[in-house]
């Protein structure tokens, strides 16, 4: 039996770093609640819940657009990374074929390249093409670095449905778009929605890509907003980047706290990949 | 014991199944269609190859040019690389580095483990809700991360004037700005994004370890030390290598974190590599130099990162 002693302190201590995890958000909600005027100092709560700050940052410095391109970079990616992921995962999951092991290391392969190691040709080759500072150049190395994750993803999901079901589809004549369609769909549907969140809240995170890639654009994503706030009012007004460092976060917290399951299911599963 | 519970995990946390070793064909049922499986592949596959696999291998062949971007390139050999193991400011980049990684993994880790030890040892309820909120880092963009703690760092932020408040006003400081205290700082940044994953991770396994083998501590008489190290800790030891590569992985890139709280200063002390292939590429426009830089550093992480999932897989067997 552990005595009553024990359980307090390992409270305490889960209390202590829970309240360590959270201050900082806290603290920069906190922030973004005053305005310049106010002189902030130290930690103080907001005397009125004022959105001020927040109205005047989406305003400016093209941060409400940032917002809409952010939405429209990441709901393309997790789209087209989706679809493509439950393709490949179902090939690669449930049908024998020559040089399968080969394909599926290759695949994962891209879970160890962070962008770092793409980005410099990926800008001059946009050049070459003629389409930089579009929003082009960053969904397409986001899917395509998104499959590998939804590749390894899928395919151990796929991995888990029954064989039998599919035999028994195909005795009955069905074609393999079929079976994926009306059998196995259904079946992985679930984890599929697992892997759209997770592509989801990595694309809207995204900032070394965005950054590159738009410089001198007239397009940008969210993450670029606090940093061009920072950057342009630097012991100017700190309220300021946290209304619109707030806003960024915004969006991906209210989807973790009604889907935090697949979040940390989703985070845990990719991490132990091996 | 730890391995019958090891085959309970599910499918996809089971490493690399026999994917790596070439398929038989023979086992394919008759009319068991074959051929449509590239058709099915094809789509994410030329996605990957193209966006992904093929500008790492231009990465590689752009390290052995110099170029500045504009006019042509001319063929520079290892001369990139022999000035980034020249340069005293290059090498002190992955120095800091190394540093941070005491920050992001070690300290992370550490913190990941004593909480695990708790709670193994007795149990608590609303388990849901600290892990809600300790996991709760994870999902913040890194850009959010910099901006809340910049400003927890100002010199008119809460760090400072707690430190006022409790009469050391002598250690208040401009952290960031700090030519000892600057890289810290930034570290710990990294620990706070990284123990909550840790810990997650670390129980995860934790509760995959029979309750018996407590039960039986117990009755030896172990106490809470002799518990952990007998009992949690060899169950955990995959979780660990796993938390380990992913954290110095998250150590090694830090790019966000840098160049949104101090680009690299004061003075060219929280200088890391990933930072210094940005400004090398695209601000002074040395894009050879950059290149190499760059393939180094994914050459790090991927040996990080194959390194210890070699461990990982040997350690199941």
């Amino acid at each position: 039996m552990t005595s009553r002693l024990d359980r307090y302190s390992t409270y305490a201590a889960l209390g202590l770093f829970s309240a360590l995890a959270i201050y900082p958000l806290i603290s920069i909600l906190f922030l973004a609640f005053h305005k310049k005027t106010d002189n902030v100092t130290g930690f103080s709560l907001p005397t009125t819940i004022s959105l001020h700050t927040f109205t005047a940052a989406w305003t400016e410095g093209g941060f409400a657009k940032g917002m809409w391109g952010s939405f429209l970079v990441a709901g393309s990616v997790t789209a087209v990374a989706a679809a493509l992921s439950l393709l490949t995962g179902y090939a690669l999951g449930t049908m024998r074929f020559r040089g399968s092991g080969l394909w599926f290391n290759l695949l994962v392969l891209g879970l160890i390249f962070p962008y770092e190691a793409t980005v410099i040709p990926l800008y001059y080759d946009f050049q070459d093409v003629h389409l930089s500072g579009t929003y082009w150049t960053l969904i397409l190395p986001q899917i395509g670095q998104s499959v590998s994750l939804g590749t390894f993803w899928m395919r151990a999901v796929f991995l888990t449905t029954p064989r039998s079901l599919v035999e028994a589809a195909r005795i009955d004549g069905a074609g393999s778009l079929r079976i994926l369609r009306s059998v196995l769909f259904p079946q992985v549907r679930p984890a599929l929605l697992t892997l759209c969140v997770l592509v989801f809240m990595y694309t809207w995170n995204e900032f070394l890509l965005a950054l590159v890639m738009l410089q001198g654009s007239n397009n940008t994503t969210a993450p670029l907003g606090p940093s061009y706030f920072a950057g342009v009012t630097r012991s100017g007004d700190p309220t300021k980047v946290a209304a619109a460092a707030v806003m960024v976060a915004l969006p991906v917290v209210a989807v973790y706290l009604v889907l935090q399951r697949h979040f940390i299911r989703g985070v845990l599963a990719g991490a132990l990949k091996g | 014991m730890t391995e019958a519970s090891r085959e309970a995990a599910p499918a996809s946390t089971r490493g690399r199944p026999a994917a790596g070793r070439p398929r038989r064909v023979t086992g394919r049922a008759p009319g068991e269609p074959h051929r449509i499986a590239y058709l099915f592949l094809l789509p994410g596959l030329v996605a990957y190859v193209v966006f992904t696999l093929f500008p790492v291998a231009q990465t590689v062949r752009l390290s052995f040019y110099d170029w500045d971007g504009i006019t042509s390139k001319t063929w520079h050999g290892l001369g990139n690389y022999r000035e980034l193991f020249d340069s005293t400011e290059i090498r002190a980049a992955f120095g800091h580095s190394v540093e941070l990684i005491l920050f992001y993994a070690v300290f992370s880790l550490a913190i990941g483990l004593f909480l695990t030890a708790l709670m193994m040892h007795s149990h608590v309820r609303g388990l849901r809700f600290f892990r809600t909120v300790l996991f709760m880092p994870q999902t913040i963009a890194t850009v959010v991360v910099a901006q809340a703690f910049t400003w927890i760092y100002d010199p008119s932020g809460p760090l400072d004037a707690f430190l006022r408040s409790v009469g050391a006003r002598s250690f208040a400081k401009v952290w960031l700005g700090d030519f000892t205290w600057a890289l810290p700082a930034v570290g710990l940044i990294g620990t706070w994004i990284s123990f909550g994953l840790v810990l997650i991770l670390l129980l995860a396994g934790a509760q995959r370890i029979p309750q018996e083998l407590y039960e039986a501590a117990r009755v030896d008489g172990a106490g809470f030390v002799r518990e952990f190290f007998a009992v949690t800790l060899p169950g955990i030891r995959n979780e660990l290598l796993v938390a380990a590569t992913l954290t110095t992985i998250t150590a090694l890139r830090n790019f966000d974190i840098v160049y949104n709280t101090t680009s690299g200063g004061p003075a060219g002390k929280t200088e890391v590599p990933s930072w210094l292939m940005f400004h090398d590429a695209f601000e002074i426009h040395r894009v050879g130099l950059a290149a190499a830089i760059a393939t180094v550093l994914t050459a790090v992480i991927s040996l990080v990162a194959l390194g210890i999932s070699r461990f990982y897989t040997e350690a199941r067997q």
